[in-house]
Order: C-alpha cells, then sequence, then structure tokens
C-alpha cells in the first residue's frame, strides 16, 4: 500500500488475544526502551509481559510514515498517531510543554521519533551537589553505571569513537565506528581551530556498518521522526528479542492503576482494552517505564485508601522536579554551498564547555548540524507556484544554510511538576496529565552563554546570523526527566539507588523519571544503563535476593 | 537534466509504493477488469465515472509538464513509472483517480478538451482557476486541496524526492531518497 493516508489500522482490534497472561513473574507497563530492556533481560528466565498503552506498529508502514513526515498536511504527530482524547493533557505552567511531539505510545516508544544521539552522562552529572554547588547528588556515581553504559552501547548498537577529550572514562570502543564528519563539519572544523573551539565525533545509536542483522544507514534523512531503513535503533528491537525469548506483548493496553496488598506489595496492573474490557495482571514483579509523564500520571491515578496521595508517594515527590534539557541554537547562511539535508543526524559536537558547570552556570553542549535550513522536497511542497519559478525558490532557499545547536541543563524544581487535570478525562474516563513547566534563570543564563559561543563560530565561519533561539525562543528537547526522582532518603525521593520504589517492594521504575538532576546530555543511553540494572536487581529479587 | 526509470523507482521507494515489480501484470489486469476501483473504467476515457489507469496516467503526465520546471525530460516514462507504483488499489491510489476525475471534468467544462489536449498555457490557467496554487494540500479537503494532494503535490513529491529533481537544486541525495551515507561528507561539485 502506498501513499501517506494508507497506514494501517496497526492490526485490527479485534482478532488479539489481550486477556492477561498466567502466572507471570514480572509484568512491565510501558514498551518503550526502557521496559524493552528491563523486559528483554529477564524473559530467557522469567515469564514476562509487557503491557503498552499504544498500538503495534507495521513495520510495512514505514514509508507512509515518512511521506507523512515530508508532507505538509500532516503534522509531527500524526506520524505515529500520537494525540486526540487518548493523548490528551493540560498546561498550567509558565511555559507550555508540547507534550505530544515529546513522545510516540505504542511498542517502540518515543525512540520511534526520537534522534537516537546517545552520550553517556559525565562523572560530575552525578555528583552536581558536591561538584557544582547545586541540586542534589545521585545515589550512584558513574562507576556504578559504566559497565552497563558499555552494555548498552552494545544493545542500542552505538556508532561513536575515542576522539572526545571531554567525554568521561571509557574501557571500550565503541561497538562501531562513528560517523565521519559531514562537510558542513569541515567548514566549522576551520573556524573553531581559529578561536580556540575543539569539536569531536559524536556517538549514534544509528548502524555505520551492518549490525545486529539491521541495515546500515542509508541517508533517508528523516530520522526524526521515522527510519524506512531500520539503521537507528528503536525499541521495537528489544520487544522482538523479548517476545523470541517467550515474552508476552499485549499492545492497546493502558494500564489504569496498580493495586496493592496490605503488605506493600503491587498486585495487579489494571489495564483497558480496545473492546471496552478491563482485565488485572497479576504479577511477583512489576516495572513501571511508561515515560516520564506517564509514570507519575499512573502512580498517581493508583491511590488508594492506604495511599491516598498516590503510590509510591511517601515522599510527597511523585510528579515534581520535571525537567527537560533546554534548546539554545544559532543559525544563518553562508556564501557558499553547506550540503545541508543529506542525512537527518549530525556528525561533530563540542563538549568543551560542559564541566565548566558551577551554580551559575549549567553544564551545556553544542552541536554542528548537518540539515540547517529547509529541505527542498518539504518546500516544494507548500508556495503557489510550480515549474521554473518553483525551481528558482528551491535554488535560492536551499544550499547555503549553516546552524548550530545545544542543551543545556536546567535544575530540579519542586514547583515544576506533573499532577493530575481537576476535570479533564482522557478517553477512558481517567485524569490527564497536567503540566506546570518553569526553568530557572541558571538555564536561561547558560543559554545566552551557549549562543554567545555560537554565534561567534558562526561569524568566524563568515555566516549572515539570521537566528538565535536564546532564552526567549527556547523550548525543550522533549526528555522527560525528574519525575520520580532517585534517593537513599525515603523522604526525599521516590525510588532507592535501585531504582525500586522505597514504599513497595516489588515495585521497580525504569525511566528518566529517576534522574535527580539531568546533566546536559540526552537521557537515554543512560535510560537503558539503568534498565539494564533494574533487570539484574529484579532477577536477583526473585532469585530470593533482598 | 532527464528523469530516467531508476528516478521514479528512486521515488517509490523513497515514498513507499508497493514499486515497479509486478508492473505489466497489474496493467494487463487493470485493463481487463476494469481498474481496481471496482466501477466500470474504460481505458479511451469519455469524462463520465471513474478514469481507469491509462486516463489517470495521461492526465498526469500532462499535468507533470505544467508543474516541473523546463530543464526536465524523459517525464512522460517517469510519470508513467512512479504512478504504477501508486496505482495499486491503495486509498492512496483511488485518490489519485477520483482527484483526477476533478480537474479532468472541470478541463472539460471550462475548456471544452481533457487536460492532456490544452495548450501549456491553458493548463497552467485550470490549475489555478481549481486553487490548486493557493490551496494547502489536504487529502479530505475541498477540491483545490485535494487536487492540490493527489495531483500536483504528488507530482513534485515523485519530482523532488529522486535524484535527479533533487540534482536540479544543488542534492543529488534528497530527503525520502536512500541516496547512502557517503553524500553528506562530499563538497560540492
Ligand atoms: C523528537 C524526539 C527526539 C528525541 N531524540 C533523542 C535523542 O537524540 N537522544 C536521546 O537520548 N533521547 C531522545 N529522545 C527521547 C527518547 O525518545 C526518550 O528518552 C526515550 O524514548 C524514553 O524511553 P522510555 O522507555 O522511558 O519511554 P518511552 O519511549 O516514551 O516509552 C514509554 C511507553 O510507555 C507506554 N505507556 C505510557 N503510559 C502507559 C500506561 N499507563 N500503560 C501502558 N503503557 C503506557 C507508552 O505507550 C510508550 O510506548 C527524543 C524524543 C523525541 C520525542
Ligand atoms: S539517515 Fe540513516 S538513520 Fe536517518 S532515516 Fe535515513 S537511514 Fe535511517
Amino acid at each position: 500500500m502506498s501513499g501517506a493516508e494508507s497506514v494501517g489500522d496497526e492490526r485490527s482490534a479485534a482478532d488479539i488475544d489481550r486477556t492477561p497472561v498466567p502466572d507471570a513473574d514480572v509484568c512491565v507497563v510501558g514498551a518503550g526502551p526502557a521496559g524493552a530492556l528491563v523486559a528483554d533481560r529477564l524473559a530467557g528466565d522469567r515469564e514476562v509481559v509487557i503491557l503498552d498503552a499504544g498500538p503495534r506498529f507495521d513495520p510495512a508502514d514505514r514509508l507512509a510514515r515518512q511521506e507523512r513526515a515530508i508532507r505538509p498536511s500532516y503534522g509531527r504527530p500524526d506520524v505515529w498517531g500520537v494525540g486526540g482524547a487518548r493523548d490528551a493533557h493540560e498546561n498550567a505552567g509558565d511555559r507550555s510543554y508540547p507534550l505530544n511531539h515529546a513522545r510516540v505510545k505504542g511498542v517502540g516508544g518515543s525512540t520511534l521519533h526520537w534522534q537516537g544521539m546517545v552520550m553517556r552522562l559525565h562523572e560530575d552529572d552525578f555528583n552536581s551537589g558536591t561538584a557544582r554547588g547545586v541540586g542534589p547528588d545521585w545515589p550512584i556515581d558513574y562507576a556504578d553505571l559504566r559497565p552497563y553504559y558499555a552494555e548498552a552501547e552494545k544493545e542500542l548498537g552505538v556508532a561513536g569513537a575515542s576522539d572526545n577529550p571531554y567525554a568521561p572514562p571509557r574501557e571500550e570502543p565503541h561497538p562501531m565506528p562513528a560517523f565521519e564528519p559531514s562537510y558542513s563539519d569541515s567548514l566549522f572544523a576551520e573556524a573553531c581551530e581559529e578561536l580556540g573551539i575543539d569539536m569531536h565525533s559524536v556517538p549514534n545509536a544509528r548502524n555505520s556498518e551492518p549490525y545486529d542483522d539491521r541495515s546500515p544507514c542509508v541517508g533517508y534523512g528523516t530520522c526524526q521522526p521515522v527510519c524506512p531503513s531500520g539503521a537507528k535503533y528503536d525499541a521495537t528491537v528489544h520487544v522482538e528479542r523479548a517476545e523470541a525469548a517467550g515474552a508476552t506483548v499485549i499492545d492497546r493496553a493502558p494500564v489504569e492503576r496498580l493495586e496493592h496488598d496490605g503488605d506493600d506489595r503491587v498486585t495487579a496492573a489494571v489495564y483497558a482494552t480496545p473492546d471496552g474490557e478491563r482485565h488485572r495482571q497479576e504479577a511477583d514483579a512489576f516495572v513501571v517505564a511508561a515515560g516520564g509523564v506517564e509514570t507519575p500520571r499512573l502512580l498517581l491515578m493508583s491511590a488508594s485508601d492506604r495511599y491516598p496521595d498516590g503510590l509510591a508517594n511517601g515522599s510527597g515527590h511523585v510528579g515534581e522536579f520535571f525537567m527537560d534539557h533546554l534548546f539554545a541554537g544559532a543559525g544563518g547562511t553562508l556564501d557558499e554551498p553547506t550540503r545541508q539535508n543529506h542525512v537527518g543526524f549530525y556528525t561533530s559536537a563540542c563538549d568543551q564547555f560542559y564541566d565548566e558547570a558551577d551554580a551559575e552556570q549549567a553544564p551545556f553542549k553544542l552541536e554542528f548540524f548537518n540539515y540547517a535550513g529547509p529541505s527542498p522536497v518539504e518546500m516544494a511542497l507548500t508556495g503557489d507556484d510550480w515549474g521554473d519559478a518553483l525551481l528558482d525558490r528551491l535554488r535560492d532557499g536551499y544550499g547555503d544554510h549553516v546552524a548550530m545547536g545545544g542543551l543545556v541543563e536546567q535544575l530540579p524544581d519542586a514547583e515544576s511538576r506533573v499532577t493530575l487535570a481537576d476535570d479533564r478525562t482522557d478517553d477512558r474516563g481517567n485524569p490527564v496529565p497536567r503540566i506546570e513547566w518553569t526553568v530557572g534563570d541558571r538555564a536561561l543564563d547558560t543559554i545566552e552563554r551557549a549562543n554567545e559561543i555560537q554565534v561567534s563560530i558562526l561569524e568566524e565561519l563568515g555566516a549572515d546570523v539570521e537566528w538565535v533561539a536564546g532564552p526567549d525562543a527556547t523550548g525543550p528537547a522533549y526528555h522527560h526527566m525528574g519525575t520520580t526522582r532517585m534517593s537513599d532518603d525515603p523522604d526525599s525521593g521516590v525510588v532507592d539507588a535501585d531504582c525500586r520504589t522505597h514504599d513497595l517492594d516489588n515495585c521497580w521504575i525504569a525511566s528518566s523519571s529517576v534522574f535527580p538532576t539531568s546533566g546536559a546530555m540526552n537521557p537515554t543511553l543512560t535510560i537503558a544503563a539503568l534498565a539494564l540494572r533494574v533487570g539484574d536487581d529484579v532477577a536477583s529479587w526473585l532469585a530470593g535476593g533482598s | 537534466m532527464e528523469l530516467t526509470r531508476r528516478d521514479a523507482a528512486a521515488a517509490l521507494a523513497a515514498i513507499g509504493a508497493t514499486g515497479g515489480v509486478a508492473l505489466g501484470v497489474r496493467r494487463a489486469a487493470d485493463e481487463r477488469s476494469g481498474g481496481p476501483g471496482g466501477e466500470e473504467v474504460d481505458p479511451a476515457w469519455d469524462g463520465e465515472g471513474l478514469p481507469g489507469d491509462e486516463a489517470v496516467r495521461t492526465a498526469m503526465t500532462a499535468v507533470a509538464r505544467t508543474v516541473y520546471p523546463d530543464a526536465v525530460s524523459g517525464i512522460d516514462a517517469f510519470v508513467e513509472a512512479f504512478l504504477d507504483g501508486r496505482l495499486d488499489g491503495s486509498p492512496h491510489g483511488e485518490g489519485i483517480r477520483a482527484a483526477v476525475a476533478e480537474a479532468e471534468s472541470a478541463a472539460r467544462s471550462w475548456y471544452d478538451a481533457p487536460i492532456a489536449d490544452l495548450p501549456p498555457a491553458d493548463r497552467d490557467e485550470l490549475l489555478r482557476e481549481l486553487g490548486a496554487d493557493v490551496a494547502g494540500e489536504n487529502p479530505g479537503g475541498t477540491t483545490a486541496e485535494r487536487v492540490r494532494y493527489y495531483v500536483v503535490n504528488e507530482l513534485l513529491l515523485a519530482l523532488y524526492s529522486s535524484p535527479t529533481g533533487g540534482e536540479l537544486v544543488g542534492i543529488e541525495n534528497p530527503q525520502g531518497h536512500p541516496g547512502g551515507a557517503e553524500s553528506y561528507r562530499r563538497g560540492p561539485r
């Protein structure tokens, strides 16, 4: 089937058995990378069931989804069917948060849409309070996560190199060689050298060579929101692997409530199915991996007489400290060709300023884009011209753009939070998440600092600087963090250092929602490393450990 | 610049079609059975009902001569090969057929001739009178929006996601085309 509007209905709802799995050892809520990695880790030895709120997407539809990404009549959320009553939400903070641009629901989760940049956090990110004088320290260190980072890089398939002097220590090379720098990187390199600014490769969860039975990158250039070739990692890889090892995946099964007994154990996940039925999935252990917004929402919706403020919320912190990374950027044009938009990912970055961070300046990183300015095919589909006039416009608009991006840490703030809306409900009658997102001065000041460097590089390059995304124009990078923070102290956090909830013995959370601080590195490699660690902890608990 | 069957195959590979695999077979079958839409269609279509594949190809090729720049040649073979992959019985293929029917019916009532027989200036004018120039594409919208989506943008998408179409603008590996992971490293030629 061809054509953007021809995407299937994600397998007809009727003929699939969505009843609970008897005698399950582990129930995982959410089939994004966090849930998929936990499930895959455990599926060989244990009866595992994964429940996901969204559908199982048909891989045959990927090209049609790509067409949606290119055609102007589709918005970004339409590419993976996000939006509508299922995904309703409320914004109440001083900044609006575009939640449905920032996630995908379904088997594979938000990695279906993600860009796939995968860095490790820096050592100081785990000790922000001690090293930088702001925010809490994590109860774990870089050293605790280091072996899991290496494993996560193998699982996802990361192309990277060891040329980054600012990256934290690693003992082994990445599983695949890094993507070579782009032509425009070579233009930036001259300017950066002049200014004493270092450029280096970036780790990509994207195949630079055949890996794991998946294709190398073939240059479709639409990585975000869809990679038709499978070169970009997404979590369907681990969902399928878990299924092959015996796990059961139930799609279109939003969990509405976790039930518990009188002994502080979760007993069942209550989920809905498309036929309007509700089911109870029982299990010995539960892993909540529903992303940084839906995870606190589910805990809050699971309030009971015993836990009137929500499950695992003895600390009162469930939903608080909602953080994202802030975008800082600048761009313009040169008077020469820059060869943009051949691929949809970047190949060079600068982490030189990251560890200058202190109480006033946040950690931040800089990125050199390979997709600055418009893509000709997208331009061609809008406008009231065609023929030669259109070609002239395309030639005029494409070809000489350059741009830089960057991510900036924001500090945790209890007022920045996810709660339940008072009177708005979703398609199943459950309260929708309400987001109050606030960003403090340290982040806003650091965006300005990042902009200064970006503009100086662009000017050195000889660019006509045409836009700067500064404190007023910044936006989120779609990384949902902090809403079930990790702490050794049950009064200060929702989960302990093993990501197990303080209040419930058999309930873990695998998500960036456990991050006490966020650093400025894209979160998913850290999510993956933590998920593998959760898998090990659940396994040892089931085997009779603590 | 010459458009080739390779460009059509590339455009199809880019935007998802069952592709030119069983072309001949499908075309022959359509002509026998009256087309995948189920309605009776005649290859020598008279403007009533829905056009068959051949009539759709003829009209689309004519529109392509208007919306493509003068610099490209080989339009007929390119559009035909591309449409072989798109007229595959999918809702999209049927959307193309229906939008072509509307554009054809306008041509016949306003200009007394099928699109393919209109002089270039009239073909351009027809599309503008239909509103397809100022309309935003929308598969479920007004006639103007559907003609923009299924006819004008369909053709522009095919061209500018193909290597030859991209090259006209200076990008031989345009978005949507799997042109490999080397071109981004090459400098301008
Ligand atoms: C446009 C975009 C670009 C991105 N780029 C990058 C990048 O370059 N690098 C990076 O590190 N990160 C990136 N991210 C973020 C990355 O996608 C997420 O960090 C990652 O997917 C989070 O994994 P997760 O498993 O915790 O959650 P998700 O991937 O969001 O998966 C959660 C799953 O849980 C399911 N779920 C939710 N609620 C329920 C419920 N009640 N019951 C059952 N199931 C439920 C959802 O349907 C979903 O499938 C990007 C995100 C976006 C949107
Ligand atoms: S550029 Fe590579 S990774 Fe991105 S969509 Fe294309 S094939 Fe996938």
